[in-house]
């Protein structure tokens, strides 16, 4: 069984269907979406009405910041062209997407497999996991084998073994990665809809249980369409912008 | 440290053997953790040079791996018997060069390249094993994570993994290096030591030339050698292949003092070089595929029996190019002699012994603009009926990583014979470049 797990997609319709169509080529029959399905990009209805589709299929989904704050919830914190996007789709969405959205769960346990947006260490502070000690709450408070995250951007791979802090991993794309159940593994999966580590093609992982290995893909897909439909919705250029350039 | 059965399967004809990890409670990590690495990069390699790998059992349930048996012998069967002679040296450790090369071609450090670790197959090639603490450039390195000291086995390991650095593929030169003193020898370049200051006392002694231990052994051996076994990894042999390169043509191998010399470095020299250790800082390393990428091995195909100044210059001009983007080339300049003319008459043979060294000569008239050192470029007259199969035959056997040839006009018999560049073109086992003069349109 080949699990594609995808995160942060940001209303990025254009990278969300790239990567979607490079897992069924992969051979992935299994979906996951960690958070963050709005928020930055021009196409909230089209995104939802993919994932909520899947999901109704047995796609798994968990709540993001971003989703939280579409649902009226608390977005001081956030910058201001963040905070724009987010007044933008929630002007954008019928009660049907906001009741999907309201339907996600923080995180979601799936025997040795836990899923998460951004940390499995209290899911609801939405902290960032950008080091070795935040990787070792994460992996400590899901204590479960595997555990993906995404709201960070950046695609790493932490792990550690009984006795070790965890160290971090900067996988290579397309290479797979053996894990074995014996150890801990914490996989940031990267950003679908808005990449940050200077490479701006889509990132999402398979989990294949069979072979157990994880693989890190980066997908290149059309970011010009993208640019300009968020042009063309008045959000902010800079968020045109930061997907040519992958920061 | 794990128990080896002999198995088989019914749908497999290959001879097979099981590893099982001996795993206890309260065992040393190294045996769990060697496992896994091998469990790990075992899967990930191919080829005739390391163990067909064909199953693995979880290593939370029943850990296992299931792999081809290669009987051997192993090199270490030839350690402590009679000495062997310069040919049988030559072909052990030049087979054993080749595999390695396939191995950092895959990506994959060994970092435990021993005469245990070493098998040859009945044809000849040369099959690494145990491959519990090797490293793959892009998976995580679960060996470094485990310990906090030099791994390896004390004799052979390098200087650079000595001070921790488990990335370089030229570590494995250096083991290379090892072997041979040990087989022209009998002895160890560095012992066997069990201390962290005797494992780094290798950073500043440099061995007794095997020349002063063995007094008939070549100079051209002992250049080799102490080549493979330079303390700063730049310094040693770019790739594996050119080891096997030269061990197969000692009339080319330059000579330089390293080959020469009968005594160690003085005790000041020692002292000096002890000081250095202090800050001795081993260079990152890139993975084994880009490290290979930066030092390729060039063969220059050169017809010098029509002389086509044009065409030569565009040769040159290519070669230059190649050069000046990676500094650490190796060029091979081939040219081929038909073997015709051959028959056993002593007139004749001086007549092919002048037509050789002619050859020889032309080919180094035409490289001299490049002004390439002797460590870079080597000549090399092949005889053959067919030029082409000749310089196919000779880019497989030295892992030659591209061809560059001159395309000469086309005639109406060429097109029907098909050119020699075109043959070669097409069945290379490398990227092949066909040079044309610039001609007026």
């Amino acid at each position: 069984m080949k699990i594609a797990i995808l995160s942060d997609i940001h209303n990025n319709l254009e990278a969300l269907q790239s990567c979607l169509a490079h897992a069924a080529a992969q051979g992935a029959e299994q979906f996951v979406f960690l958070g963050d399905i709005v928020g930055y990009g021009a196409d909230p209805l089209a995104c939802l009405d993919i994932i909520e589709t899947l999901v109704k299929q047995g796609a798994v989904a968990v709540k993001g910041n971003h989703d939280e704050a579409v649902l009226s919830g608390l977005c001081e914190r956030m910058n201001f062209s963040a905070r724009d996007a987010i007044y933008w789709t929630r002007a954008q969405l019928g009660q049907k997407e906001l009741a999907f959205l309201q339907s996600l769960p923080m995180f979601v346990k799936n025997g040795d497999t836990l899923y998460v947006h951004a940390s499995a260490d209290r899911p609801e502070r939405w902290n960032y996991i950008t080091g070795a000690r935040d990787a070792g709450r994460c992996i400590k408070a899901a204590g479960t084998a595997f555990t993906f995250a995404g709201h960070v951007h950046h695609p790493v791979l932490y792990y550690v073994s009984n006795h070790e802090a965890p160290r971090a991993f900067q996988p290579t794309p397309g290479m797979p990665i053996p894990i074995f159940p014996h150890r801990q593994w914490l996989a940031i999966v990267g950003s679908v809809g808005q990449p940050r580590d200077g490479n701006n093609a889509a990132s999402y992982v398979i989990l294949d249980r069979q072979q157990s290995t994880l693989t890190f893909f980066r997908v290149p897909y059309d970011y010009i369409s993208a640019e300009k439909k968020i042009m063309a919705a008045g959000l902010p250029h800079r968020l045109a912008l930061r997907l040519e350039s992958g920061h | 440290m794990a128990t080896i059965y002999r198995v088989s399967k019914t749908d497999i004809e290959l001879p097979l053997i099981m590893k099982i990890p001996k795993l206890a409670f309260g065992s040393h990590p190294a045996c769990y953790v060697g496992f896994e690495v091998e469990q790990m990069i075992l899967a990930t390699l191919s080829g005739p040079h390391v163990p067909k790998f064909i199953a693995k059992g979880d290593m939370d349930a029943t850990p296992y791996i299931v792999m081809e048996y290669i009987e051997g012998p192993a090199l270490h069967d030839y350690i402590g018997k009679s000495r062997l002679d310069i040919p049988g040296i030559v072909r052990l450790v030049s087979a054993l060069a080749a595999a390695v090369h396939d191995l950092h071609r895959q990506n994959v450090v060994h970092l435990d390249i021993k005469p245990a670790n070493v098998l040859y197959r009945p044809t000849g090639e040369a099959v690494l094993v145990d491959f519990g603490l090797a490293r793959h450039a892009y998976l995580p390195d679960m060996v470094e994570e485990e310990f906090h000291m030099p791994v390896g086995t004390s004799a052979y390991i390098s200087p650079e993994q000595v001070v921790g650095r488990r990335c370089d593929p030229r570590s494995d030169i250096f083991a290379i290096g090892v072997i041979l003193y040990q087989l022209s020898t009998g002895r160890l370049p560095f012992g066997a030591p069990t201390t962290i200051r005797g494992f780094r006392k290798r950073l500043y002694r440099d061995p007794v030339p095997p020349r002063r231990i063995a007094p008939g052994l070549p100079e051209w051996l002992q250049e080799i050698t102490l080549h493979c076994l330079e303390v700063r990894a730049s310094e040693r042999y770019a790739t594996a292949a050119q080891v096997a390169c030269d061990l197969s043509h000692p009339e080319h191998v330059p000579l330089t003092a390293r080959g020469a010399r009968l005594e160690r470095a003085g005790y000041l020299t020692a002292f000096r070089r002890w000081l250095e250790t202090l800050w001795f800082e081993p260079p990152p390393c890139p993975a084994p595929s880009a490290h290979l990428a930066v030092a390729p091995h060039i063969l220059v195909a050169l017809d010098t029996t029509h002389s086509d100044e044009a065409l030569f210059q565009a040769l040159r001009d290519a070669v230059h190019r190649m050069v000046a983007a990676e500094k650490r080339c190796r060029i091979t300049c081939v040219t081929v002699l038909e073997p015709s003319i051959l028959t056993e008459e002593e007139s004749s043979r001086e007549l092919a012994r002048s037509l050789y060294t002619q050859r020889l000569v032309e080919s180094r008239h035409w490289a001299q603009p490049l002004e390439l050192s002797a460590e870079q470029m080597r000549f090399h007259v092949l005889e053959a009926g067919d030029p082409a199969t000749a310089l196919l035959e000779y880019a497989r056997a030295y892992h030659v990583d591209q061809i560059v040839m001159g395309a000469r006009g086309s005639t109406a018999l060429r097109r029907i014979l098909g050119s020699v560049s075109s043959k070669v073109a097409a069945e290379a086992p490398c990227s092949v470049t066909v040079v044309r003069a610039p001609r007026a349109q």
